[in-house]
């Protein structure tokens, strides 16, 4: 590392960093602005500035609360299931047998599709008529009659959940995979000797040893879903009837809707509720840093 | 270790990783198989697991349409390839800045493109369309490469600072006594042995940038639109036409999965460096 006073690191930085001034911080400013401003695109000779009247607004809309205690349920029960059946793929990618590398390619595939195509695909398998999950279920005599998932209240909000978690095992277990081949044999051979079980093992071994790489691969997840709006949009648009839309989904639909001050208002509200995750990662990141 | 008996690893092994595979890759096999019946057995009463005539009429439908698949993907192409270029050339300099200098303000302008992968895409998407449109380049491509560099170049940062502080700066330093100087050592030492984790960084920008939805169904019309937009954009009037959807889909993920595979290897080391140190 060169310690001496010189302009260069700031010559390389700059290409970047004029960027992202350009398409991130200030388009943030403008948010915040926008946030407190009478900002509506089908009513263009309106805008002005109404203070934090969006705000107000936003705290009586009752679906702006359903949307949020939404996207908490979304992210506890999305990134917790994840997170257990990632770290189950990741135990047994970390046992020898043939195939393990072709195999582990495979299991990364949902991560690099597209949100748009995994949220039809399982629109397709989720379909009331002509859906295969209603086939099998048919088959196995779990069910009667054909079930129409994605347009009933009651089933559209955990499907949508199962297609989430299925997005998100690969990335869980690509982290999870690192370390596990990161903690010492000796660990495992010192507990062997003591006469460990294999849950002891895992539950006094593996986890405390890989209890970083969780930390940080979780609150990571819980940005990314929270922030997600593809899957849900292209399955259900947010409806039937509100009942699968998240704060993002209801900014997206809001901004969409043009009325850009109140969305502004409404994503501020959620970047200010993921800072609560994104403050522990920075300090974790940091830290490592030294 | 000690050998576990077959039984045993059927049970501990084989067994759990078919049902996660098969839940993993089901749906996969569902799309290719719906992409590949013809129209009457996919709406027929029976649902069939293969299919009793393969067709690839829906393949030959989907590039015939009026939703103009091949110009869409053209257009994805023209967008991914360009974010590419500008966050690569720009990430790399900033990286390499970051991994052999120190400098006033080294902490805050890390923390700067590490908080920017926490943003979320709405918080972005709303005023930055906003102000594309006073621009009057809303509906252009560079609204879409412009909109993806908020992305792709704080997560390439991070990502080559990582490769870049893997390689000894001792080789940098022998270039140097020998009379190079830093702009020659760079591009004669560091950059031919960063060129494969530049290429997997590469496919990892393109890829996000194929893939990516939200943006470019609000930066994008009929003309301009990329795959995942051309994508939703079958479900029509006439309610969905799953043969030409699935067809989308297949031909929207081969070319990812192709580059994938090639830069696999390089990228999951990248993304996992800090994870194995934690």
């Amino acid at each position: 590392m060169v310690k001496k006073k010189t302009i260069w690191p700031y010559v390389l930085l700059a290409p970047a960093l004029i960027i992202i001034a350009c398409v991130v911080l200030f388009p943030v400013i403008n948010a915040i602005l926008m946030s407190f401003q009478n900002y509506d695109l089908r009513r263009p000779k309106d805008i002005c500035f109404n203070g934090i009247s969006n705000y107000v607004a936003l705290f009586q809309d009752k679906l702006f609360w359903g949307a949020l205690w939404r996207t908490i349920v979304w992210v506890v029960a999305g990134v917790g299931f994840q997170f257990l059946f990632g770290f189950a793929l990741a135990l047994l990618l970390n046992q020898k047998f043939r195939g393990r590398g072709v195999v582990r390619a495979v299991s990364l595939i949902p991560w690099v599709t597209p949100g748009v195509l995994i949220g039809l695909m399982w629109r397709w398998i989720y379909d009331g008529n002509n859906g295969v999950l209603n086939d099998l279920l048919m088959m196995l005599h779990l069910i009667t009659d054909n079930v129409p998932f994605l347009s009933q209240k009651s089933t559209a909000f955990p499907s949508v959940i199962v297609t989430i978690i299925w997005q998100g095992i690969p990335f869980f277990s690509l982290m999870i995979l690192a370390a596990l081949q990161g903690v010492p044999a000796e660990l495992y051979e010192a507990a062997d000797m003591d006469g460990a079980t294999p849950f002891q093992k895992l539950f006094f071994v593996t986890i405390p040893s890989i209890k970083n790489t969780i930390f940080v691969t979780t609150l990571l997840r819980i940005i990314w879903v929270a922030n997600s709006v593809d899957v849900i949009f292209n399955m259900t648009e947010g409806g039937p009837a509100y009942s699968t839309q998240t704060l993002s989904v209801y900014t997206f639909n809001k901004g969409n809707a043009l009325n850009l001050g109140y969305a502004s208002a409404m994503a501020i509200c959620l970047a200010l509720l993921l800072s609560l995750v994104a403050i522990p990662y920075l300090k974790q990141n940091f830290k490592e840093e030294k | 270790m000690k050998k576990q008996s077959i039984p045993a690893r059927i049970l501990k092994l084989y067994l759990p990783l078919l049902v996660l595979l098969l839940f993993i890759l089901f749906p996969f096999y569902w799309t290719l198989i719906t992409s590949l019946k013809p129209e009457e057995e996919l709406y027929g009463m029976v649902v069939t697991y293969w299919p009793k005539a393969i067709s690839f009429e829906s393949y030959r439908k989907l590039f015939t349409t009026t939703v103009n698949f091949v110009a869409a993907m053209k257009n994805s192409f023209v967008v991914a390839f360009s974010t590419m270029v500008v966050s690569l050339l720009s990430s790399t300099l900033a990286a390499y800045a970051f991994s052999r200098f120190d400098f006033k303000g080294r902490k805050p302008l890390m923390c700067l493109f590490l908080c920017n992968n926490m943003f979320p895409t709405v918080l972005l998407l709303i005023p930055l369309y906003s102000i594309m449109r006073n621009l009057g380049i809303l509906y252009t491509p560079v609204a879409l490469v412009l909109s993806y560099t908020t992305f792709t170049i704080p997560f390439s940062v991070l990502l080559l600072n990582g490769f870049i502080s893997d390689l000894p700066f001792s080789l940098e330093e022998a270039a140097l006594i020998d009379g190079c100087n830093r702009a020659t050592a760079f591009l004669r030492i560091v950059l031919p042995i960063l060129t494969p984790c530049l290429v997997a960084t590469g496919v990892y920008i393109f890829m996000t940038s194929w893939n990516e939805y939200t943006f470019a169904v609000m930066f994008t019309n009929a003309s301009t639109r990329t795959i995942p937009v051309a994508l939703k954009s079958l479900i029509g009037q006439l309610g969905v036409q799953w043969d030409l959807l699935t067809a989308g889909g297949i031909v929207t993920i081969i070319p990812v999965c192709i580059m994938f595979f090639f830069a696999q290897k390089r990228l999951v080391e990248g993304l996992t460096a800090g994870a194995v140190k934690g």
